[in-house]
């Protein structure tokens, strides 16, 4: 894939706080990056350099192969949709859609074209002349991906555009988000800090964390083997088990946890015997058992829940550390205080921070 | 429960009679036939008639009027460009410099009147309409300052970076979304101006030449010659201009919707 977003080696400091710590990252022509992260771990502070709208104290930005790291942000062939939209007030929907356009001094009839073309895109025809304290959130939305979209950028640059919305408009504009980023082909690089938004939607996530990115990688990649046991949780919600490896023979390792054994298939990272490991393991994988069998950990069950179709149940193992188990449907097989056995299958152990 | 509800309504009714009941009683005696203020000698509009053949009157109130339209659009450029450049400016001292420049509203104007005298005749400048639209502009432009500055604040600092990063230069953005964003501050904070210096006695008393006379100063000799009903007629006409000024200013303001 032909790389159109390069950021190497940036770094950027406010005052005392580090920001960003040696940020490295290629993106490619038409691909649909999401930053993923808590609040206050550098994301949006990355968006803002490749727009121009932040200088980084160190590192490059290269935009389609040019070094673009001083340029200012009206000189690169970015558009940015804010958080909170930021539409012109004073303007109607129709002249802040063709700022943009004016602003290069584009053929008025083209205006005119390119702008109801942008409208029907985002399916707010007809809205030309409100203005934006007339419109709803989600329509405020969509004038603001119209606005950036209708320059035809190289980049399009999302800061948690979704952030405001309630979760049913949140559902159905991801969709269409994701839809209109395949039919214009125009990258996309998305800035959320909710997990399940960044694995629909995303070709690539990059995972942050404090400045520094933890994990890249296809949803599939960073949601069934992550890389670290931050990622684990964050991404997978997966349980964290802390353990020493007896063994390794044929690809698996025999882990000692919680006075159990458990098997972790080994990728491409290999531990040593005898060496402090974690594992992670998601929820939906966890089997439990009544009765001891040669794999498997001891716990005591503490707590069913019911949501959403789902059961989980809560467990505690005998060195206290808590992990949660959760399967489809509700049939309550075990009961409350029992003691249990869980255990899980060698491939869905994962072992991380190697 | 019911005297709960009415107190509130008489002691705003008190209120407004107390500060409107003098000016309505200034505008019906404009109308009074009779040359004396106690009797009531039918309607006329002889007043308004003598008022507008006073030639010096009418002198008096021209020179107002230019030195207010003039020094109102002085203080208009100053202090809307001041505004915008200490918003943009980090400096240390900002806070210092804004609070001098809002100083001259804190300040007596008996002691500016004498200050700008002072300044003046060092300056060997002719006293008369330069002097007076200079030491005008001078206190008027803290008033489109601060109410520059204060719709600069509520404005989202986003708005500018979008406008960046739609390709829009520093002043292109300035034309087009700061101006127009803060233009009600702008034209309420010249209004405003334009009635400080449309009413001011003190300051222009200590300013003004031999030949010079403006609306308030010359009310207010005449005043000491014996009161006509010219006066009630002169002010009622002020009174209307001024109305039509807040209603216009007010009207501005809404036309544009501010936040979205």
């Amino acid at each position: 894939m032909d790389t159109i977003l390069e950021l190497r080696n940036i770094t950027k400091s406010f005052g005392k706080t580090e920001v960003l710590k040696d940020i490295s990252i290629q993106i490619g022509k038409g691909e649909f990056l999401t930053l993923l992260g808590p609040s206050g771990c550098g994301k949006t502070t990355i968006l803002r350099i490749i727009a121009g709208l932040e200088e980084p104290d160190g590192g490059r930005v290269f935009l389609n192969g040019v070094d673009v790291t001083e340029a200012e942000p009206n000189k690169r062939d970015v558009n940015t949709v804010f958080q909170n939209y930021a539409l012109f007030p004073h303007m109607n929907v129709e002249d802040n859609i063709a700022y943009g356009l004016r602003i290069r001094k584009t053929d008025k009839k083209e205006i005119a074209a390119r702008v109801a073309q942008a409208l029907e895109l985002v399916q707010l025809s007809g809205y030309n002349k409100r203005y934006p304290h007339e419109l709803s959130g989600g329509q405020k939305q969509r004038v603001a991906i119209a606005r950036a979209i209708v320059n035809n950028p190289k980049v399009l640059l999302l800061d948690e555009p979704l952030g405001a919305l309630d979760l049913q408009l949140r559902r159905q504009m991801q969709m269409e988000l994701k839809r209109l980023q395949k039919r214009l082909g125009i990258t996309f690089v998305y800035i959320t800090h909710d997990q399940e938004e960044a694995i629909n939607m995303s070709d690539r996530i990059a995972v942050m964390r404090d400045g520094v990115f933890e994990q890249i990688g296809t949803p599939a990649q960073v949601y069934d083997l992550p890389k670290t046991s931050y990622v684990a949780e964050f991404v997978g919600n997966a349980n964290l088990i802390h353990g020493r490896t007896i063994e390794i023979k044929d690809g698996v390792a025999s882990i000692e946890a919680a006075g159990g054994l458990v098997k972790a298939t080994v990728r491409d990272k290999q531990p040593v015997p005898g060496m402090e490991v974690t594992l992670a393991v998601r929820s939906e994988n966890i089997k439990l058992y009544t009765c001891s069998s040669q794999t498997g950990i001891k716990c005591r069950l503490k707590e069913i829940s019911f949501a959403g179709g789902m059961q989980k149940i809560f467990l505690q193992l005998e060195d206290g550390t808590e992990v949660v188990s959760s399967s489809l449907g509700m049939n309550l097989a075990f009961e409350p205080n029992s003691e249990l056995y869980m255990s899980f299958d060698a491939n869905h152990g994962v072992l991380v921070d190697l | 429960m019911k005297n709960r509800t009415k107190l509130p309504n008489i002691y705003l009714a008190f209120l407004i009679i107390l500060m409107y009941l003098p000016v309505a009683v200034v505008i019906a005696y404009s109308f009074n036939a009779s040359r004396q203020s106690s009797v009531w000698g039918g309607f006329s509009f002889s007043w308004y008639k003598e008022l507008f053949s006073d030639r010096s009157l009418i002198e008096a109130l021209k020179n107002s009027l230019i030195i207010g339209v003039l020094s109102s659009g002085i203080a208009g450029v100053i202090g809307t460009l001041g505004a915008v450049g200490m918003a943009k400016a980090a400096l240390k001292s900002k806070g210092i410099i804004e609070y001098i420049s809002t100083l001259p509203i804190m300040i007596p104007e008996i002691i500016l009147g004498m200050v700008f005298m002072a300044y003046f005749s060092l300056m060997k400048l002719p006293f008369g309409m330069v002097t007076l639209v200079i030491g005008h502009a001078s206190f008027c432009i803290p008033y489109v300052f601060m109410m520059v500055k204060a719709r600069l604040a509520g404005i989202d600092k986003s708005l500018v970076e979008a406008a960046r990063d739609l390709g829009a230069s520093e002043t292109k953005v300035f034309l087009d979304i700061t101006l127009p964003l803060i233009s009600p501050a702008i034209i309420s904070g010249m209004l405003l101006a334009f009635a400080m210096s449309l009413d001011d006695v003190v300051i222009s008393i200590f300013i003004t030449g031999p030949r010079t006379n403006t609306l308030p100063i010359k009310i207010y000799t005449q005043l000491k010659t014996g009161v006509t009903p010219k006066i009630n007629a002169l002010c009622t006409m002020m009174l209307l201009c001024t109305l039509v000024l807040v209603v216009l200013a007010n009207f501005i303001g809404r036309k544009k919707p501010v936040k979205d």
